[in-house]
C-alpha cells in the first residue's frame, strides 16, 4: 500500500531524511515512532505532497507521488499535527469543503459525512463552529474530515499530541476503528504507550534514518520481558531480564533504589539509539 | 481545473458569514473620501467638466477594487500562517491552477461587492453615472490583476510583516497616484511616464471614461488584460515556492 525506496530530504544544509526504505502493506497500522525533529513529519509530509523530496520514490496504492501526484493523493487522508480546520466554518461545512475538494458528487457526499458525524458521535455538532470545540472534538472532527473521501491510507501526525489522557484513548478506539473497517494507517507519534497499544509494526526513526522496523512484540523481546531501572549516585540505569523470575535474582548494591516493571519500546528505542524518544537518555543502559 | 469551485465555495462561506461586517468596513473608507474631498473639499470644483465627486466615484470604484482584491492575500496568509489551512489545499488532489483560480474568483467577488458598496454611496451624494459593459469590464480586468498578485504574493511572504511592507510600498501609493484623486495630466511629464506603467492608471482611466459615457482606450483594456495574465501566471509559479 505504501513503497518508500530511498527517499531523502535536505532543507538547504540540514540532511533531514536520510536514505528511508519502507513498505506498509494494505490493513496495516504503522506507527513511525521517533524523538522530536527526527523527520517524522517531513515523511508524511512528503508522502502527502506537502513538501517535495531531495530524491527517491514513494508509491501509495501503486501510484509515485511525484509522477501520479493527484492519483497519489487521491489515496490519502491527513490528519496534520497542529489542528486545521477553518475555525469560521462549523463541523459540517469543514467536512463539506473537503468533500468538494475532492470531486465528491453531492448526494454521496452528504451521504458520507451524516456517517461519519455519527461515526464519531458529533452528529448533534454538525452546526457548531470548529472555534467552539474542545480540543478532543477538533481532533475528531479532523479524522473524519480525512476520511470523507473515503482513502485508502490514512496518515495521522501525532493525532493526540497535547489531548488529555481519556480522550486519547477515545481518540485510540476510533483508530482501532478505521483500521478494522480496512484503512491502512500510518501513525507517527513520540507517545509510547500510543505506540504499543496501536501498532501493528513500529519503525524506529532517528535522525532521519530507520533503525529498526519490526512488530512492539519483536523489538521489545530483543531486550528481554522484565526491567530494572535502578537510580544509584542521581544516575539510572536499566537493566533487562528475560524472566520476571530472573529479575527477582537482581541484588541491589547500598544506597540504590529500583523498580521492577515491563520492557517497553522506549527500551528498545534507547537501546538502539542511545537516546528517548521523548529526549536524550538520563543514563548509561545496561542489558543483563 | 477540478477542484477550483471548492476553493471559491469555502472563500464564499467565510465571505457570506463576515459580510454584514465588510459591507460595514467597505464603506467607511469611501464616505470618508466623499465627505472630506468630494463634499467639504470640492464642492465648487470642476475637473474635467464634472463635479469633483462625479469625477471621483470612478476612481474610488478603481481604487476600492484594486485594494479590495488585493484584500485576499491577507486572508490566504491567515489561512496559512494560522490556520494552517493551506495544508488541506495542497493536501487535495487539485492543480495549482484550480487552487489560484479559486482564490482569484474570490479576490474578484470582494472587489465587485466593494464597488457595489461605493456606487450605492455615490446614489446618496446625487451621482448618477453611466455604468455600462465597459465600466464593469474595466472592474473586472483591474480586479482579476490584483487579485492574482494578491495570490502571488501570499506564497512568497514569510510573515503578515512582509505582507503589510508590500501594500506599504506597491498599493498605497498606487491608490494615491493612479488617478484615483486627480488627473494623472496634472502631474510633470516624467511623473506621468511613471504612472503609465500602473495598472491602476489604466483602470481609474477606463473605469472613469466607461462611466462618463466616453469610449474607453482599447489600449488600456489590452494593457490591463495582459498584466492580469502575467499576475496570473506568476501566482500559478509561486504555488510552488509555498511548499518548503
Amino acid at each position: 500500500m505504501i513503497k518508500i525506496r530511498n527517499l531523502t530530504k535536505y532543507y538547504k544544509n540540514i540532511h533531514a531524511l536520510k536514505g528511508i526504505c519502507l513498505h506498509v502493506p494494505e490493513g496495516e497500522l504503522f506507527a513511525y515512532l521517533g524523538p522530536n525533529g527526527a523527520g517524522k513529519t517531513t515523511t508524511i509530509r512528503i508522502l502527502t505532497g506537502l513538501t517535495q523530496l531531495s530524491s527517491g520514490d514513494a508509491w501509495l496504492n501503486g501510484f509515485h507521488i511525484h509522477q501520479h501526484t493527484l492519483d497519489a493523493k487521491r489515496q490519502c487522508g491527513l490528519v496534520p499535527q497542529s489542528v486545521n480546520l477553518d475555525q469560521e466554518l462549523t463541523v459540517y461545512e469543514n467536512l463539506d469543503v473537503h468533500g468538494r475538494l475532492f470531486h465528491m458528487p453531492s448526494e454521496k457526499r452528504k451521504e458520507k459525512i451524516h456517517e461519519l458525524l455519527t461515526y464519531i458521535d458529533m452528529e448533534d455538532r454538525k452546526d457548531t463552529p470548529a472555534r467552539q470545540l474542545s480540543g478532543g472534538m477538533k481532533r475528531r472532527v479532523m479524522i473524519a474530515r480525512s476520511l470523507v473521501h473515503s482513502p485508502k491510507v490514512l496518515f495521522l501526525d501525532e493525532p493526540t499530541v497535547g489531548l488529555d489522557a481519556g480522550i486519547r484513548r477515545r481518540i485510540w478506539a476510533l483508530i482501532k476503528k478505521i483500521q478494522q473497517n480496512g484503512t491502512t494507517i500510518f501513525l507517527t507519534t513520540h507517545y509510547i504507550e500510543e505506540a504499543e497499544f496501536l501498532a501493528d509494526r513500529v519503525a524506529f526513526l532517528d535522525e532521519g534514518k530507520i533503525v529498526a522496523n519490526d512488530t512492539p512484540q519483536k523489538l521489545m523481546a530483543r531486550l528481554g520481558e522484565w526491567a530494572i531501572d535502578r537510580i544509584a549516585d542521581n544516575e539510572m540505569n536499566t537493566v533487562y531480564f528475560e524472566t520476571r523470575e530472573a529479575a527477582g535474582t537482581y541484588s541491589p548494591e547500598q544506597h540504590e533504589s529500583f523498580t521492577l516493571r515491563r520492557v517497553n519500546l522506549e527500551d528498545a528505542f534507547l537501546s538502539l539509539t542511545g537516546k528517548k524518544v521523548s529526549g536524550k537518555a538520563p543514563g548509561q543502559k545496561e542489558k543483563s | 481545473m477540478k477542484g477550483w469551485s471548492a476553493v471559491y465555495y469555502r472563500e464564499l462561506l467565510i465571505l457570506r458569514r463576515r459580510l454584514s461586517r465588510m459591507l460595514a468596513s467597505m464603506s467607511v473608507s469611501p464616505l470618508l473620501y466623499l465627505i472630506a474631498f468630494g463634499y467639504a473639499m470640492g464642492g465648487h470644483v470642476r475637473v474635467e467638466g464634472y463635479s469633483y465627486t462625479e469625477f471621483l466615484i470612478p476612481g474610488l470604484v478603481a481604487m476600492s477594487s484594486m485594494t479590495q482584491a488585493f484584500g485576499i492575500a491577507s486572508e490566504i496568509n491567515i489561512s496559512r500562517f494560522y490556520w494552517h489551512i493551506f495544508e488541506e489545499f495542497q493536501a487535495a488532489p487539485i492543480s495549482n491552477r484550480a487552487y489560484v483560480c479559486g482564490e482569484v474568483l474570490a479576490g474578484m467577488t470582494r472587489a465587485l461587492i466593494a464597488v457595489a458598496v461605493i456606487l450605492t454611496l455615490g446614489l446618496f451624494f446625487g451621482v448618477f453615472l453611466s455604468y455600462t459593459p465597459l465600466f464593469w469590464l474595466a472592474v473586472l480586468l483591474n480586479s482579476f490583476i490584483f487579485a492574482s498578485l494578491a495570490v502571488a504574493v501570499a506564497m512568497l511572504v514569510k510573515s503578515h510583516a512582509d505582507q503589510a511592507m508590500v501594500s506599504n510600498f506597491i498599493i498605497t501609493p498606487m491608490a494615491f497616484l493612479g488617478g484615483t484623486f486627480f488627473p494623472v495630466e496634472r502631474l510633470p511629464e516624467w511623473a506621468q511616464g511613471i504612472l503609465f506603467l500602473l495598472p491602476l492608471t489604466h483602470a481609474a482611466k477606463s473605469v472613469r471614461a466607461a462611466a462618463f459615457g466616453q469610449t474607453p482606450s482599447l489600449f488600456s483594456y489590452l494593457l490591463l488584460f495582459l498584466a492580469g495574465c502575467i499576475c496570473f501566471t506568476i501566482a500559478l509559479r509561486c504555488v510552488n515556492r509555498a511548499r518548503d
